[in-house]
């Protein structure tokens, strides 16, 4: 791997940048590995990562049905934070955004962490009560929230409009630690660090069927690009999850949903943070690149089209017309989907399947992507020892069967 | 905006109507003389196809009535609206214009 430093690029800039080498290798299958990884979005890849690196498994391979981090991993709105409301998943996400804070570091790749603060906004009576007891809840777990007034929202985020509004802010729930990261460049980064480790990156290799020996255990998988022998199946798969443990017989509490996003003109740095809007429908922040990044709610159907309807990004739309007025003529620029497997209880499952030798990771919904590094390495974790860490304990797919849901609808930070 | 072709109103926008889920899962007759697993199956687990779904839609702005699609998840198209309680019309063939390739 070339590593990255200030020397190095003055050594490529003075050689005329000739000497680059492709980050990772265009790897073919092989017959077999110690495990394969289903999906090469950032979970995928990061598991793959921490199974070489932490675990030393052996040979693992990533298989990818198109290109690496072309999922969900290159759609959403790069939220990070942590502030949710259960002691179960403030672990969960507080150990992924301490992952976050060195992984720039540890993987000698800028994900271009921008820990810029995270705003929920309370616009209701019940807004403001359910948003405090967030506020303490993530306090007693050790997770950083604090309560603003109003008039400190605005100071936070000056173009915020708090009072001519239908629903005026009320207060508002700060996480500064939380903000945003570069979405592709977590992909590329764990995939060059997975690849420098041996890890073999499969693109264009879709699975379409997991074979099982007499005992029931996993023992190979199928794919367009020939059979792969394998006692270890990860599926990393988020939308496409069900039709992967189709495969399998297992069959699991997911509905795959498109959430949209869209991006607006590039305008010079006026929106300092994150601001999401629960009861107004809307999340919003300003990229690097200048575009204003905006998203919402899921389309009401189930979906594979990485597509949804006008009226939903519309709706996003007009609640941010309405916070932030001085956005009113901004072009919106791209507007896209993705396919978000969603549980009943909004919470991921990290957990072992009934059938041996098979790992499963879904379920992460609309809030995937903050969770990126923790997943990937408490996933590892759990294949790699066939037991889940204490964090994922609680993430599994019997907690439907036995009553433990972990409720996170209302984190979701927009109104389900 | 999806279309939507409602038995008792006609074709309707998407915004009248609420979606329902997949059809065709069938309450328990009585829950309480049920293990776990099999209520946490009709409860939560789902057959979240790719491809033709038997689902659920409400036409809550309009008669108010349920009634179950035929729809293609890989494209959205509708293939068949049909009645609560009817079965579902046969699926399609592939090469069926309605049924993305």
């Amino acid at each position: 791997m070339q590593r990255f430093s200030a020397l190095s690029l003055l050594g490529h800039a003075l050689t005329g940048h000739r000497g680059w080498q492709p980050q990772w290798r265009r790897a073919s299958p092989k017959a077999a590995y110690d495990a394969v990884i289903i999906g090469g979005g950032g979970h995928g890849l990061g598991t793959a990562y921490y199974l070489a690196s932490e675990h030393r498994l052996g040979k693992v391979a990533v298989l990818e049905k198109g290109w690496i981090g072309g999922g969900n991993t290159g759609r959403n709105t790069t939220i990070i934070r942590s502030n949710y409301l259960f002691d179960e998943s403030a672990a969960l996400y507080d150990h992924s955004l301490k992952l976050w804070e060195h992984l720039s570091q540890a993987l000698n790749y800028n994900v271009m962490l921008s820990q810029r603060g995270v705003m929920m906004l309370a616009h209701t009576l019940h807004d403001v009560q359910v948003i405090k007891r967030l506020v303490h809840a993530n306090r007693a777990n050790g997770v950083d929230n604090e309560w603003l007034s109003p008039e400190q929202a605005q100071q936070f985020c000056p173009p915020l409009n708090i009072a001519d509004i239908r629903y005026p802010v009320l207060g508002a729930a700060l996480q500064r630690r939380g903000g945003t990261a570069r979405h592709d460049a977590v992909a590329w980064g764990y995939a060059r660090a997975a690849d420098a480790l041996g890890v073999d990156i499969i693109e264009n290799c879709e699975v379409t069927g997991i074979q099982r020996n007499s005992q029931g255990a996993v023992e190979a998988v199928q794919t367009t690009r020939g059979e792969i022998r394998t006692p270890r199946i990860g599926v990393a798969a988020a939308g496409h999850t069900s039709v992967i443990m189709k495969m399998a017989g297992v069959r699991l509490p997911l509905e795959s949903y498109p959430l949209q996003a869209l991006v607006s003109e590039p305008v010079k740095p006026v929106f300092p943070c994150v601001v999401m809007s629960n009861t107004m429908h809307a999340y919003i922040s300003q990229s690097d690149k200048g575009e204003l990044v905006i998203g919402a709610g899921t389309d009401a159907y189930t979906s594979y089209t990485q597509r949804g309807g006008l009226h939903i990004s519309a709706q996003a739309l007009e609640a941010v017309c309405e916070l932030f007025p001085i956005f009113r003529r901004l072009r919106m620029l791209r507007n896209w989907g993705g396919i978000v497997d969603l549980t009943p209880d909004r919470s991921p499952i990290i957990a072992r399947t009934p059938v041996p030798g098979l790992y499963v990771n879904c379920g992460w919904g609309t809030g995937g992507f903050k969770a990126t590094p923790g997943s990937a390495h408490l996933f590892a974790w759990t294949i790699a020892r066939d037991e889940p860490h204490p964090i994922n304990a609680p993430f599994t797919i019997e907690r439907f069967r036995d009553g433990y849901l972990i409720d996170e609808a209302a984190a979701a930070a927009v109104a389900h | 905006m999806l279309l939507i072709n409602c038995p008792y109103c006609g074709t309707r926008p998407e915004l009248e109507f609420v979606y329902g889920g997949q059809a065709h899962v069938a309450r328990p007759p009585d829950p309480s003389a049920i293990a776990a697993q099999p209520w946490a199956d009709f409860l939560y687990m789902r057959d979240n196809v790719r491809g033709v779904h038997a689902e659920r839609w409400r036409h809550t702005h309009g008669c108010g009535r349920f009634f179950n699609a035929l729809r293609d998840t890989t494209s959205d198209r509708f293939i068949a609206t049909y009645r609560s309680g009817d079965s579902a019309p046969q699926a399609p063939a592939a090469d069926d214009p309605r049924v993305a390739p």
